[in-house]
Parts: structure tokens; C-alpha cells; sequence
């Protein structure tokens, strides 16, 4: 059996395993977890170009993608009337006034020799800075806050729409796409310049913190995201159902096919997220395969084969790391992006490291790290497992828990915790895969 | 008076927490770091392994609150704390078995073992929510004070309050006599002069007759020791719920890598580091400020450097500092870079 032939079975199986799930489970949920597997491997072939390609060990995945999500927010919402007016000049001063801090220390840091003089002259400009930059942050933060607090209370975006009207923009999605990749690119290159030097583990650490600061960030920092109030209404690129619902052509042709208005429209709704998410899928795994087999893909694998033999032979490792890492992490911006789209919505306490950063891990190990086509099998996989494993495992607790009596209590824990089965069937594949399969189901070649 | 009361706010609010809280870190730390020096790998899994030791623990609590069992004025937990670590030990040994041993036999990289303890943390994780549910759990029972603030106030005469919650005294007298054990275990035994040396030179130790098998064995039982006690501890102090430690690695690992990972001294060190930065930049300070400045330069917000909300960005921003600056850390462990 050829290698096309192998992996064309392996991605048919997937496939018709969601199709399987279609018959069983409604059109709705199938397409549902075609286009979150979607997402799931664009996010998936993020974690690839730096952790298959170049050995970077990135578990700041959530990170990254709750960034995509603010790009969203920050594109797709209408400005909030006379919040910028308010405290907008304030609250960009304050930034600028924040960086220049980091940058005055970073020169210092630079010019004055080593030693305790140093070490103070950095202290005092670090503490001054941050009680300026709260100084001025503060009272703007307070006036945007004050703005209608209940339904915005914070700046909102770059929508040209009012706030009756924004939804009718939402091809402006389709620029907070990119924007998001753009977001999380900036943000990997500050902590690519900083944390990149280190081991692998230590990078992992590093990207830990650094994911939970940023998710602490957007739950906190009201003005910029509301905060655990959540952003809703995010606009999207595709008709909205009610719309097609009260269109009477659509209604016409969904009667046609057999379908009622009200699945028809979501149904459709869905194809259409799913043929651009297809589209920006294929783009990127375009780029990536090409990437992969270019002399810059060669010299990525030789570096992350032997670091020292790759720089003896001239290249400028950390230079590529911190490259790529920007480019993976762009691509996890972008996943994020489409992700907060297709929610509709942005809600910060729902960024949780097992879901988005250690599950998008285990798509690339189960799929072939190194392998794009294996990311993206991985990705519908897992993705398919993780939301599947929960109805299977509640099926199994009810065969099971059968012969025990209704009442008893540990048929109802049993019953009930059967939900928290799917952490640790994904850890069980993973520790599987790892063992037995290491180069996942796709290696790299 | 201003100053006294200054004082005594200082400890209620900053200075008895931080103690507690930076006990934990060490305990815990002081798990990861054994890990890192004996087995060379960042275990991800210690949050889970920690809640699994606690959860061992909380369930044989019950139990024993259920047939009536108890310690008088502590908790009871204490009297289960045994079974939670057995539990515990028995976990990892297994887990050891099954799965990590595999790769030591392979001289696999660091970063594979890493890779692998994410999946022991995935199931760990479902074993624990499996077991005993994703929710908070409350196990402490026994008086919650041994002094409380309103007792403070009337025995000193003072404005301010200060009270010590029994959980804290018993964190403190538990760190203390873990450390001194372990102190001992690792410097005047011969297992852990074996381990010790297992340590600094792999191929020396194994040269001189050390059967690694064994010095990796008594490794996880002590990890598992320390991060059963470490769990409970902080558990008994504010609550148990699995998502919560699973965050705690991250504090954790910051304290290891500020004290030099490897060293076990620098994990303690590390430990209060990270708490103390915690609470301190966490902390209100307008209550402590009314007292000691005059009236006129009395601040008008609150003083509060950073929202509660951002304490693991303090521990990543210190661990940052450290592993730029300072890669080996404040004792002198093995370099980061």
C-alpha cells in the first residue's frame, strides 16, 4: 500500500466518521465539528511549523489564539460612541509611556557596564515607569468603563457600521482574520526576543506563563475586552440565518431539497463557514508544503536535527527560531480569529490550557509532528474524539451501570463523571502514540 | 500605636499568607526540582499528581469524619494524610512503570519525556475529575482560628486584627519538619547520598555501583510524598478543586527555576520568593499606608500594584528576570539555557 493511498484511507475514515455521526447526531452537530476540525487543524499546523519543523516547544498555543479572538473583536465591533472621545488619548499615551520605560531600560541595560549600579538604575526607571503608566492608565480606563457600562463599557473596534447597523459589515471579518495572525505574530516576536535562548522545557514554561498572562489580561482588562462580560454579536462574513429564514427564495429552495427553513438555514449558514474556512485552510497548508520542501524548510530540519552542526555550517539559528516561532504563532492568531467569529462571540473565561494549548498538542503528535497533511488528519481527529468521547462514554456508563440498581449512588456518580472521560482518553492516546507510534499516523518523510 | 497596628496589618494581610502560601510553593517545588534532578525532565504533570495525592487524602477524610474518627483540634485530614501519600506513591510508581520507564531505558531527550508527562497530565487530570468530580471540595474541620481578629483586637488593645488560621500554623510546623526530613534523607543516608550523586554525575554513580532503577524508584516516592503533603496543605488552607492545581505548576515552576532547578535549597528559597512577590504586588496597601503617613500625603486609591487576577504573571515575570539574568538560578542549580 502506497503512502497516498494509506493516508487518502486514513483521511476518508475521518471523514466518514463525522458523516456517520451526521446520520446519527443531526447535520447540524456533524458540521459543527467539520468546521471546529477546521479550525482545529489550522491551529494544529501552527504548532507543526515550529514544533515539527524546527523543534520549538511552544505550549503557549491558547495564548495566541485568545489573541486572534481580541483581533476579532477588536476589527469586527463597532466603535462604542464617545468612549475613544473619553479616554481613548489617555489610554494610548499610558501604552506609549509604557514602552518607552521598556525601551529606556532595555538601552540602559545596554550602555551602562554590569553591576549594582546597573541593577538599581534599572529598578528605579522599571518602578517609576509602571506608576506613570498606571497613573495615566487608570482615570482612561475609568472614563471608557463609564461609557454605557452595561452593554459596552469599553472601546469596541474598527466596524464603520453604528451599533444598529455594524452586522451588515461583516465582510470586515475577513480583514480580522489576517489582523489576528498579525496580533499574535507581534506578540511572539516580544516573547520570542525574550525567551527563545532558553532550553525546551524552559521555552515550555515560559509560553505557560505567557498564555495565562495574556488570558488574564483579557479577563481583566475591561476596556479593552469587557472582561468576563464577553463580547457578543460579533459579526460575521456569512448571512445570518434568520435573514434566509424570511427570504422567500431560500425558503423556496430548501423546500426544494427537502429541507425545512429553519435547518435548511443553519445547515447552509455552516457550509458557508465551512467552504471559507476550507479556503483558508488550503491556503495555508499550500504555503506551509512549500515551505517544508524549500532550501528554508531544509535548513529548519537541520537546524532542529543538530543545533551546533547547523551553526557551524553559517546559519543564524536564533534568528530562524524567532522566525518561525512568529509564523507558527501567526498562524494560531489566525485559527483564533475564525474561531471568535464563528462563536459570534469572545468570551475570555473560557480559555482553558487543556482545551486549546495541550490538545492542539496532541493533534500534531497523534497526526506526525513534522508532517502538515499528518496535522491536519490530527486535527480532525482529535477534535472529532474530544467532542464524541462524551456521548460514547455516557453510552458505556449506561451499559455498565445497567444491572445496578436505579437509586444507587455509585451508578449516578458513575453516570455523571462520565463526562470528564474525554481528558483522559486523550491523554491515554497520547501516551499510546508516543509509545507505540512515535512518528504518528502520517510521519514526516 | 499608628505603628504597631501598621505592624500587625502588615502580618495579617501580607507577611502570615505569604509564610503559608511560600511553604506550599516549597513543598511542591521542592517535588519538581527532585524530578528535574534525578530523571532530567520538567514533570507537567506534578499539579495533577498533587491533586491526585490531595484526592486520595480528602476521600479517606471523609471516611474517617463519617465513622467519627478525629484528631481532636486538627483537622483530620492529617490522620489521612498517610493513606493520601501510599495512594499517591502508588500512582506514580505505576505510572513510572508503564510509562516513563520505557524512555529512560531508551536515553530518550528531555523534550520527549516532557511531551509524555502532558499526556500523564491529561489522564491524571481525568483521573482525578473522574474520581471525585471537576468542583470544589471542602475537607478542614477542627476551630479555623487560633487567633482570630476580633480575639487580637480585645487582648491588645489595638485597631487592627490579626488572625492565624490553624491551616496556617500547621503549613508552616509540616513544611518545617518535611525539609528537615528530607534534609537528613538526602545527606546523611546512603540512599540519599546515591541519589545525590546520581545527581551531580549519572555515569560516575553508576560506575561506583549505584543501581539506578533504585535511586529512581525512592526519587518518585519521595515526589510523591512531598506533593501529597503539599496538596493537602494547601487544600486544608483554601480549597480543593483539580483546575486550580493544575494552575499551580506554574507558580511551582517558577519557584524552582528561581532557586536553580536541581537544588533543593534553591526550591525552597524559590517557594517564598514567588509567594511574598505574590501577595505583595497583589496587596492593597492603603490600609498599612493610613497608618504610617501623615494625614495630608494619605493615598487616595488603593494602592494595589497589580489586581489579584494577574499573580501568575508576577511568578512569570520573575521567572522571566531569572531565567534572562540568571540562568542558574539563585542557588546555582543546572543552567536553563
Amino acid at each position: 500500500m502506497t503512502d497516498t493511498v494509506k493516508n487518502s484511507l486514513l483521511f476518508a475514515l475521518v471523514f466518514t466518521l463525522i458523516i456517520i455521526s451526521g446520520f446519527f447526531q443531526g447535520w447540524n452537530n456533524a458540521m459543527f465539528i467539520l468546521n471546529m476540525g477546521i479550525i482545529s487543524a489550522i491551529m494544529a499546523l501552527g504548532v507543526n511549523l515550529q514544533w515539527g519543523y524546527a523543534g520549538l516547544f511552544n505550549v503557549g498555543v491558547m495564548g495566541f489564539v485568545a489573541l486572534g479572538g481580541l483581533a476579532a473583536v477588536l476589527v469586527g465591533m463597532p466603535a462604542t460612541p464617545g468612549a475613544f472621545s473619553a479616554g481613548g488619548p489617555g489610554v494610548i499615551l499610558a501604552i506609549l509611556l509604557g514602552a518607552a520605560t521598556i525601551i529606556v531600560a532595555v538601552f540602559t541595560y545596554k550602555k551602562m557596564s554590569a553591576g549594582r549600579n546597573r541593577s538599581l538604575a534599572i529598578t528605579a526607571i522599571l518602578i517609576f515607569g509602571f506608576f506613570v503608566f498606571r497613573g495615566f492608565l487608570d482615570p482612561a480606563v475609568g472614563l471608557i468603563e463609564d461609557v454605557n457600562p452595561a452593554a459596552t463599557g469599553y472601546l469596541g473596534g474598527l466596524n464603520p457600521g453604528t451599533q444598529d447597523t455594524y452586522r451588515d459589515n461583516g465582510w470586515i471579518m475577513l480583514i480580522a482574520w489576517p489582523v489576528g495572525g498579525l496580533f499574535a505574530a507581534g506578540a511572539a516576536w516580544l516573547i520570542g526576543k525574550a525567551a527563545l535562548g532558553l532550553r525546551s522545557d524552559y521555552l515550555a514554561i515560559a509560553t505557560l506563563g505567557i498564555a495565562e498572562i495574556i488570558i488574564a489580561v483579557l479577563k481583566n482588562e475591561d476596556w479593552l475586552t469587557r472582561g468576563v462580560k464577553n463580547v457578543v454579536g460579533v459579526p460575521r462574513p456569512v448571512p445570518y440565518e434568520l435573514d434566509l429564514q424570511n427570504s422567500a427564495q431560500f425558503v423556496e429552495r430548501a423546500a426544494a431539497m427537502g429541507f425545512d427553513p429553519v435547518e435548511g438555514s443553519t445547515i447552509f449558514v455552516k457550509l458557508l463557514y465551512a467552504a471559507l474556512f476550507a479556503a483558508v485552510l488550503g491556503i495555508i497548508f499550500y504555503l506551509s508544503q512549500r515551505a517544508l520542501n524549500s532550501p528554508w524548510g531544509r535548513m529548519l530540519r537541520a537546524i532542529r536535527d543538530n543545533e551546533v552542526a547547523a551553526e557551524a555550517m553559517g546559519k543564524d539559528v536564533t534568528a530562524r527560531h524567532l522566525q518561525v516561532f512568529i509564523l507558527g504563532s501567526a498562524i494560531c492568531g489566525i485559527a483564533g480569529a475564525m474561531m471568535t467569529t464563528l462563536d459570534g462571540q469572545l468570551t475570555p473565561g473560557t480559555y482553558q490550557p487543556l482545551r486549546f494549548t495541550f490538545l492542539v498538542w496532541v493533534m500534531v503528535i497523534v497526526g506526525g509532528s513534522g508532517s502538515n497533511l499528518g496535522s491536519i488528519l490530527g486535527g480532525f481527529l482529535i477534535w472529532f474524539l474530544w467532542v464524541q468521547v462524551e456521548p460514547i462514554g455516557l453510552f458505556l456508563m449506561d451499559i455498565i451501570t445497567a444491572g445496578m440498581a436505579e437509586d444507587s449512588a455509585l451508578r449516578a456518580h458513575l453516570i455523571d463523571s462520565a463526562a470528564q472521560m474525554r481528558l483522559m482518553t486523550m491523554g491515554l492516546i497520547m501516551i499510546l502514540v508516543l509509545r507505540f507510534s512515535p512518528r504518528g499516523l502520517i510521519p514526516e518523510k | 500605636m499608628d505603628f504597631l497596628n501598621a505592624i500587625v496589618a502588615l502580618s495579617n494581610f501580607v507577611l502570615i499568607p505569604g509564610i503559608a502560601y511560600g511553604s506550599q510553593l516549597a513543598i511542591g517545588a521542592l517535588g519538581v526540582t527532585l524530578v528535574y534532578g534525578i530523571l532530567r525532565f520538567s514533570n507537567f504533570a506534578h499539579g495533577d499528581t498533587m491533586a491526585f495525592g490531595t484526592m486520595v487524602t480528602i476521600l479517606v477524610t471523609w471516611w474517617m469524619q463519617s465513622i467519627g474518627i478525629s484528631l481532636g483540634p486538627l483537622p483530620t485530614a492529617l490522620l489521612a494524610l498517610p493513606f493520601g501519600i501510599l495512594g499517591c506513591i502508588v500512582l506514580v510508581l505505576i505510572t513510572d512503570r508503564a510509562v516513563y520507564r520505557f524512555y529512560r531505558v531508551q536515553k530518550a531527550k528531555p523534550v520527549i519525556l516532557v511531551i509524555v508527562s502532558m499526556g500523564v497530565m491529561f489522564v491524571m487530570n481525568g483521573i482525578v475529575r473522574f474520581i471525585i468530580g471537576p468542583d470544589d471540595q471542602s475537607f478542614s474541620d477542627g476551630p479555623r482560628f487560633i487567633i482570630s481578629a476580633r480575639d487580637f483586637k480585645t487582648l491588645t488593645g489595638l485597631d487592627e486584627g490579626m488572625s492565624i488560621k490553624t491551616t496556617q500554623l500547621i503549613t508552616v510546623i509540616t513544611a518545617i519538619v518535611v525539609v528537615a526530613l528530607l534534609f537528613w534523607f538526602l545527606n546523611k543516608t546512603r540512599a540519599g547520598k546515591s541519589m545525590r550523586a546520581y545527581s551531580d554525575n549519572e555515569d560516575l554513580a553508576l560506575l561506583s555501583g549505584i543501581n539506578p532503577e533504585r535511586v529512581v524508584m525512592i526519587t518518585w516516592i519521595i515526589v510523591a510524598a512531598l506533593a501529597t503533603i503539599a496538596g493537602t496543605l494547601y487544600g486544608l488552607d483554601k480549597s480543593f478543586k483539580p483546575f486550580t492545581y493544575f494552575q499551580l505548576l506554574l507558580p511551582i515552576f517558577a519557584a524552582a527555576v528561581v532557586g536553580g532547578i536541581g537544588s533543593p535549597l534553591g526550591a525552597i528559597a524559590g517557594g517564598f520568593v514567588i509567594a511574598f512577590s505574590e501577595v505583595t504586588i497583589t496587596y492593597a496597601w492603603k490600609k498599612i499606608l493610613v497608618y504610617l503617613m501623615p494625614e495630608s500625603l494619605e493615598p487616595s486609591g488603593l494602592v494595589q500594584l497589580l489586581s489579584t487576577d494577574y499573580k501568575f504573571a508576577v511568578s512569570f515575570v520573575i521567572l522571566l528576570i531569572v531565567l534572562l539574568f540568571k540562568p542558574t538560578g539563585l542557588f546555582k542549580g543546572q543552567s536553563t539555557t
